[in-house]
């Protein structure tokens, strides 16, 4: 990539995300506006892809609501991306964890990894009772 | 060609606005460009700026081109091209423009030689269709019918035929500014323009309408 271009992109970074990785149960704190009112919604499941790098890297995140498979794609550095806590660090050995989409119930658990380091607790924004 | 600048187009990225939509941007290294010439109405029957973009090593330069820098004491330039305008008389020989002649929201026409893809059949040039690839057929990647045998019994003119694609100069209209940074010289458009990186390209003001219909 022209190094100008990378220049101007590390501008427009976020700096203070949490390092998580596929497998992690993540929080994120999403900006939904409604009519001229803006709130902040939560979506927690578990980050099944981290994909692309720079302005364009995205991350999926799954959950399981009342038996039926939620995927939903963020753009990290996107404004309306909140926050990102992370709430349980998994153990997985892929970056891509599409066969969450075929397991179900206590075969869909992901193992905890240990600790290596304590994760940085982001401040959790001001949230709604949502989802 | 209204007024512009000359720039050299940097690459593609995407931002984000302040509601959270994503924006495919060009960057363009735009400037800074020093007026050469200047074209007057009485003089030479119209008004233009004669502008220069990016440095020329000196041993590139002819001599009838060095006559031109030396008289104005400046850097000799690699691109030299003229934009017209309304009145040049404003506007100082030695003086550089940079992309603070354009506003954020503003509407300007990218021009540009477009990538070359050399000499291409009728479905990449053309978006034609292609024939079946098996069952006996022997008919591929052909251009298909020319036109009628009896009637009009020639090929028609405009006939989409293989031959070179791409290359060629190419405008994109009306590019919404979406930012600059003065400092860098550098001059952010939604979408993509033409060229490849760092191939040159001329940013221009779109015609006022009132000068459109004037022209009428």
């Amino acid at each position: 990539m022209n190094p100008k271009i990378k220049e101007f992109e590390a501008a427009q970074l976020k700096s203070n995300l949490p390092n998580f990785r596929p497998g992690d149960t993540i929080r994120v704190a999403v900006r939904i506006k409604e009519g001229d009112k803006e709130r902040i919604q939560n979506f927690e499941g578990v980050c099944i892809r981290r994909c692309g790098s720079g302005m364009r890297e995205t991350f999926t995140v799954r959950r399981v609501s009342y038996g039926v498979g939620m995927e939903r794609v963020f753009p990290l550095h996107s404004p309306r991306v909140e926050t990102i806590t992370i709430v349980r660090e998994g153990k997985v050995r892929r970056a891509k964890l599409y066969y969450q989409r075929e397991l179900r119930g206590k075969k869909a658990r992901i193992m905890e990894r240990k600790k290596a380091e304590p994760a940085v607790p982001q401040q959790p924004a001001e949230q709604s009772a949502d989802n | 060609m209204t007024l512009g600048l000359i720039g050299k187009k940097l690459g593609m990225t995407q931002i984000f606005d302040k509601e959270g939509v994503l924006i495919p941007v060009t960057l363009i290294e735009a400037g800074p460009c020093p007026i050469l010439q200047k074209k007057e109405k009485g003089k030479h029957g119209y008004c233009a700026l004669q502008l220069g973009f990016d440095k020329k090593p000196e041993r590139l330069v002819s001599k009838p081109e060095s006559g031109l820098f030396k008289k104005i004491n400046l850097a000799p330039t690699r691109i030299i091209r003229e934009f017209r305008v309304d009145d040049s008389s404003s506007y100082e020989l030695g003086q550089a423009l940079d992309v603070s002649i354009f506003e954020e929201g503003e509407r300007v026409n990218v021009e540009g030689v477009s990538k070359g893809r050399g000499f291409q059949g009728t479905i990449k040039r053309w978006h034609g269709h292609r024939g079946p690839e098996s069952h006996g057929s022997k008919y591929h990647r052909g251009v298909g019918s020319m036109g009628g045998s009896s009637d009009p019994s020639r090929v028609r003119k405009g006939k989409k035929m293989p031959g070179q694609m791409g290359n060629k100069q190419r405008t994109m209209l009306n590019l919404k500014v979406i930012g600059m940074q003065k400092d860098k010289n550098i001059i952010m458009v939604k979408g993509s323009i033409p060229g490849h990186t760092n191939a040159y390209v001329l940013i221009c003001k779109k015609q006022k309408k009132e000068a459109k219909a004037a022209k009428r």
